[in-house]
């Protein structure tokens, strides 16, 4: 009887102490991310008004702006956007729906999952090779699209893969026995129920697309821009380009004007995955 | 909303097949123009603050469209030799295997230096042993050999106390770097690799602003704007020919070439070929003449009136070569020495 006691109290106490763990393995992020944010947001007070959004850049801290930066980074994501995600997201349909459980597809995934891996700037000297320099795109907002695309389309085709996994077959076996054909049967069956998490990849894919700066660099982004892009084969400049030269300055005052490059491309981001998640609430509905 | 899924899906594969055909080689070049007249510069961050002040300016006037990128010196030059820019910025003379590339894809380019930096070396606000440090001292404390032997305060100094020496520097990658390593080493990048590099000067600031025992090198600009918490250390290069004893950085004494070794001129190479345009042109020509303004107002030290002229006889000669002849830095030699071929 005692022995049941004690018993039931040591499972309590271990009951609390690993719900404080895992409360402590949410809160420390949590705070880290929170003073973060604060840091920022001071720094970025001393600056950020309309003038900042609108103006370009300049030597005088006080009336640099990001426009170009902003705006080429608005271009260069939606771009890699509509090239990464039909790409992706179709590789992934034929891996998982078309070519289930044969060798071939599961090699080809260990293979993907390894790209996920590779180092972002390994991507920008593959775009420079191939589409800077063979496909002769130049250091052109296209180039710097098609290599973030490159970029990203392991995570898309990974995430789209998983959310088409998670279809129970039974959907699928009964779409067939009403004589629905593969296609019907992906279009009006499969789809529906994984597009939602299929978007959710889609914005871990942009968002990633957002903050690199490596690859872009040696697809040649440009740091100095005073003039918006006017097509796909226009130079380009993005955020990220943008804060790391103003964060490498001697002068503070354009240390605050990082800190609200970093608040808009925040902003940015945020924005962007609103629009996801908005179509993957929309979507949900409707196919519900 | 199926349907339009599918459209946008369409419409996107189309783009993107589309842009393999939107190519059309050899724009972009430094030779041909496309649409509104291109200036295309590259090179070194240290050059960037001035050509970003002199390109804002230039635009005002102008209706050519300068664009800079900032992908290091080395970078840049490899751009420049492949055609792709017309001007590239350099913190320190071009390479031997630079200039061998250059010469392959037979771009002449004509070398202009459009101000002083001067490296200062810097300990903490609270260091009250260090006054100053001979070259020699230097060499002692970064040359390769040095590697985990001196390690302590008072192998430099024996009156110095018996602390650890903890070094700050630029990225191996830097102008910067190379420019130290040749003037104190005597080799170019050759140096210790236990110390702390950071490609970010601010870095290095903060770095060396919170650690008492710390010793480190970067740009002046970045002491000037960070005088509150560092401590400079003059440098004595032995030679009373240039200013006796220690010497601090200071644009006087950079400008005037007593600060040495560490005070170097950084440049602008201008394609031979891309001179030959008349925007250009206009902006070279603007550069030389409002550069020495524009410099020290974004923190550099600008060059004696008289090494402008001299870089403007060069340029409107259209001299093209490196007065280095591709073996890099010559230390202790001023800007108009150079120019004028002493």
């Amino acid at each position: 009887m005692r022995h049941a006691t004690r018993n039931r109290r040591r499972e309590r106490f271990w009951e609390s102490f690993f719900r404080k763990i895992c409360l402590a393995a949410v809160a420390l992020p949590l705070l880290i991310l929170a003073g973060l944010l604060l840091n920022v947001l001071l720094d970025a007070a001393q600056r950020i008004d309309w003038s900042f959004i609108s103006s370009y850049p300049s030597r005088k801290p006080a009336l640099a702006g990001i426009l170009p930066a902003l705006v080429g980074s608005f271009y260069l994501v939606s771009l890699t956007a509509a090239i990464a995600l039909p790409l992706g997201i179709g590789a992934a349909i034929y891996l998982q729906e078309y070519r289930g459980r044969s060798r071939i597809a599961s090699l080809i995934e260990v293979n993907i999952a390894n790209l996920a891996g590779v180092p972002s700037v390994i991507y920008g000297l593959l775009g420079l090779g191939l589409f800077v320099r063979t496909v002769g795109m130049g250091r052109s907002l296209i180039a710097g699209a098609c290599t973030l695309a490159l970029l990203v389309m392991p995570i898309v085709i990974m995430t789209a893969r998983e959310a088409l996994r998670t279809v129970p077959n039974t959907l699928r076996e009964a779409a067939f026995a009403l004589g629905a054909t593969r296609w019907q049967a992906i279009r009006r069956v499969v789809m529906p129920q994984a597009l939602p998490s299929i978007l959710t990849g889609a914005i871990l894919a942009i968002s990633r697309a957002i903050g690199e700066t490596a690859p872009l660099i040696v697809v040649g982004a440009l740091t100095f821009v005073t003039f918006l892009p006017d097509g796909i084969d226009a130079p380009f400049t993005a955020l990220p380009i943008q804060i790391f030269n103003w964060v490498s300055r001697p002068q503070k005052a354009f240390l605050y004007n990082a800190a609200a490059g970093i608040v808009v491309l925040l902003a940015t981001m945020l924005v962007l995955n609103a629009i996801a998640v908005y179509f993957r609430h929309r979507l949900q509905r409707r196919w519900s | 909303m199926r349907n339009t899924l599918l459209i946008s899906i369409a419409v996107a594969s189309l783009t993107f097949f589309g842009c393999s055909k939107r190519s059309n080689p050899g724009s972009g070049g430094a030779g041909t123009a496309p649409k509104a007249a291109i200036i295309a510069i590259d090179g070194s961050s240290t050059v960037f603050p001035i050509t970003e002040a002199v390109a804002e300016e230039f635009q005002k006037g102008a209706k050519a469209r300068v664009t800079i990128g900032v992908s290091g010196t080395g970078g840049g030059f490899k751009k420049f030799c492949n055609k792709e820019t017309a001007i590239s910025g350099a913190s320190r003379p071009i390479k031997e295997k630079e200039v061998t590339l250059c010469k392959k894809n037979g771009v002449a380019y004509i070398e202009l230096p459009v101000a002083y930096d001067g490296i200062a070396v810097v300990v903490h606000k609270e260091n009250t042993w260090v006054d100053s440090l001979t070259v020699a001292e230097l060499k002692k404390l970064w040359e390769p050999s040095a590697q985990k032997k001196v390690t302590r305060w008072r192998q430099i100094r024996p009156n110095w106390p018996d602390q650890e020496i903890h070094l700050f520097g630029p990225g191996v990658d830097s102008g910067t770097y190379d420019y130290f390593t040749k003037a104190i080493v005597g080799t170019e990048h050759a140096s210790r690799g236990d110390f702390t590099s950071s490609e970010d000067d601010n870095i290095l600031v903060k770095g060396i602003s919170t650690d008492k025992l710390a010793l480190g090198f970067f740009g002046y600009a970045y002491y000037a704007e960070n005088k509150d918490k560092l401590r400079l250390v003059p440098v004595d290069d032995n030679n009373d020919a240039n200013g006796k004893g220690p010497i601090a950085p200071s644009p006087t004494t950079v400008a005037d070439g007593t600060y040495q070794p560490l005070g170097r001129p950084i440049f602008i190479y201008v394609a031979k070929e891309a001179a030959a345009r008349q925007e250009v042109s206009a902006f070279v020509d603007f550069y030389l003449s409002r550069g020495a303004a524009l410099a020290a107002e974004v923190g550099y030290i600008s060059l004696p009136p008289r090494a402008y002229t001299l870089a403007k006889a060069r340029y409107a000669t259209r001299t093209v070569g490196s007065v280095f002849a591709g073996h890099g830095s010559k230390v202790g030699v001023t800007v108009e020495q150079l120019l004028s071929g002493k």
